[in-house]
């Protein structure tokens, strides 16, 4: 996000010889994430919502949800749009206007991850084929960045659809009618976990903070499902993976996601 | 994206593809450098039905100048697809998804070009899609590599892209525009085959770790028959017919 500065390259200089070391600047292992809180139902006026904090990253999401028309070559499919935005006051780079290529990366990589598991069976979302169906929208607002924002988006926007609650419409002379008091739970078949990883030379850091962001060589986000299958990825940042690397990575991102699921699930059973 | 239950045969049993190919056979490509009198340096692809010229620019004087860097050149990319490369018209305002693109393929190509040689300046390359058919991030970052090499910029290594994926419960290699609206993954992987990374990794659908590796593999050895390809474009280019 920011340009190179004098500080980035003494802190660059200080994160190389820790993990010299085999530490992290901030303590952690580095196959450990940040403390992760997740809060839901904190925003009532959404059908979901979920307010994330992992370290010092924070997001809240909110999930509404309306009946809408299908898309042309989708018509036996309910709708799901997931969307990012960094508010301007979540870090002193970040500026009000239309998004930069890193928040439009932001909310697809996170968009693709919960699309691509399947987790919400769409095809259960139908009114009637063809003409009307249901859409959900997860709308993420980073309110503090300290990195990282692909994980913390996406349990937030995960947390969110797990506890969110479907209005029940009925379709009335072709128009979709809301069913006041009636609601159903969404129809969840996996949860799928990101995990983000950077590479600082030949080290594999899980979650980076912002320091680790910016002077990471590349990063790698990968997201399974519940049966520790992958269903999407994203590689990032200004250099490469080995593919041995990238075989790390892998399992490492199945051994923090089977751990940040218990969470996930936890949340849903609590709501 | 999209359906992923069509009637179509994606895999028959002889292990032959919905256009006839092989498992582990690419589409038919060819590459052409030097294609565009103004560009610094440019290259055309043919990548089955795709159609893709790259121009690239630099390094020259930065503008907006407060994105110069005095460290270092900065690279930028601009993927682009034309409003007539697809079956329904493509709005030409660029949409999200290229947005995207075009900064997946800027992060594939800077590990292999020496910005660090040029302070203050910028490498601009432009990806214009003439024709879509599947796989065009690959194909434009196999274009944009030569297309920087034409230019003459120094470089660590070319940038090798290809696809695999999996249809019908097969890893395939380089898939294509059916096999993608119905198959079950889509891996697009980028690779510099000299310094054995890979700069650009995606994934679209569900692996067990076995096939992800598998992937992996595949698609790395179609990047480098892909190398071949564009070693040859180059050296048409400065060799062919004793001409340089």
């Amino acid at each position: 996000m920011a340009t190179t500065s004098i500080l980035d390259k003494l802190k660059r200089n200080k994160i190389n010889d820790l993990l010299e070391k085999g530490q992290r600047f901030d303590g952690r292992a580095f196959d450990e994430h940040r403390p992760l809180t997740i809060e839901t139902g904190v925003i009532p006026h959404a059908n979901g919502s979920a307010r994330v904090r992992l370290g010092d990253t924070e997001v809240v999401t909110g999930i509404k949800i309306q009946p809408d028309r299908p898309f042309p070559d989708m018509g036996d499919k309910g709708i799901f749009i997931c969307t990012a935005e960094i508010l301007p006051l979540a870090h002193p780079t970040a500026e009000p206007g239309p998004p930069g290529e890193d928040v439009i990366e932001l909310a697809r990589v996170v968009d693709r991850g919960i699309r691509e598991s399947g987790m919400i069976d769409v095809s259960q979302l139908v009114l009637e084929k063809n003409k009307s169906v249901i859409a959900i929208f997860a709308d993420n607002s980073v309110i503090d960045h300290d990195g990282n924002l692909f994980d913390a988006c996406s349990y937030a926007s995960t947390a969110a659809i797990l506890t969110c609650k479907i209005p029940k419409w009925e379709m009335q002379d072709e128009v979709p009618t809301l069913v006041e008091g009636q609601t159903s739970d969404p129809p969840i078949t996996t949860i799928p976990v990101s995990v983000t990883m950077a590479r600082i030379g030949d080290h594999i850091l899980v979650d980076p903070n912002s320091d680790e962001w910016t002077c990471m060589d590349a990063r790698i986000t990968i997201t399974t499902n519940s049966d520790g299958n992958v269903c999407a990825l994203q590689k990032g940042g200004n250099n490469g993976f080995t593919p041995e690397q990238i075989m790390k990575c892998l399992e490492t991102s199945r051994t923090i996601g089977a751990e940040i699921r218990k969470k996930l699930e936890q949340v849903r059973q609590g709501s | 994206m999209g359906g992923r239950d069509s009637k179509l045969v994606l895999l028959d049993e002889n292990g032959i593809r919905c256009d006839g190919r092989k498992v582990d056979e690419t589409r038919k490509i060819s590459i052409k450098a030097g294609v565009l009198k103004n560009a610094n340096g440019s290259a055309y692809i043919e990548f089955g039905d795709n159609k893709i010229i790259v121009g690239v620019f630099g390094p020259r004087d930065v503008h907006p100048k407060h994105l110069s860097d005095t460290d270092t050149g900065i690279l930028r990319c601009r993927y682009h697809m034309s409003p007539f490369s697809v079956t329904e018209r493509k709005n030409p305002a660029p949409s999200r998804r290229e947005i995207e693109i075009g900064k997946v393929i800027k992060e594939a190509l800077k590990p292999a070009v020496m910005l660090e040689k040029f302070p203050r300046t910028a490498v601009d390359v432009y990806v214009e899609v003439l024709q879509a058919d599947g796989g065009t991030r690959c194909a434009a970052l196999d274009a944009a590599s030569v297309a920087l090499a034409d230019a003459g910029i120094p470089m660590r290594d070319l940038v090798s892209a290809c696809a695999a994926g999996k249809v019908a419960d097969t890893i395939i290699l380089d898939v294509g525009n059916e096999e993608d609206q119905a198959g079950q993954a889509d891996m697009p992987i980028g690779y510099m085959p000299n310094l054995g990374q890979i700069t650009l990794l995606q994934l679209d659908g569900v692996l067990t770790p076995d096939e992800f590796k598998k992937c992996v593999e595949t698609g790395v050895d179609g990047c480098k028959q892909i190398y071949e390809i564009q070693k040859q474009a180059l050296k048409d280019k400065f060799f062919g017919n004793g001409v340089v």
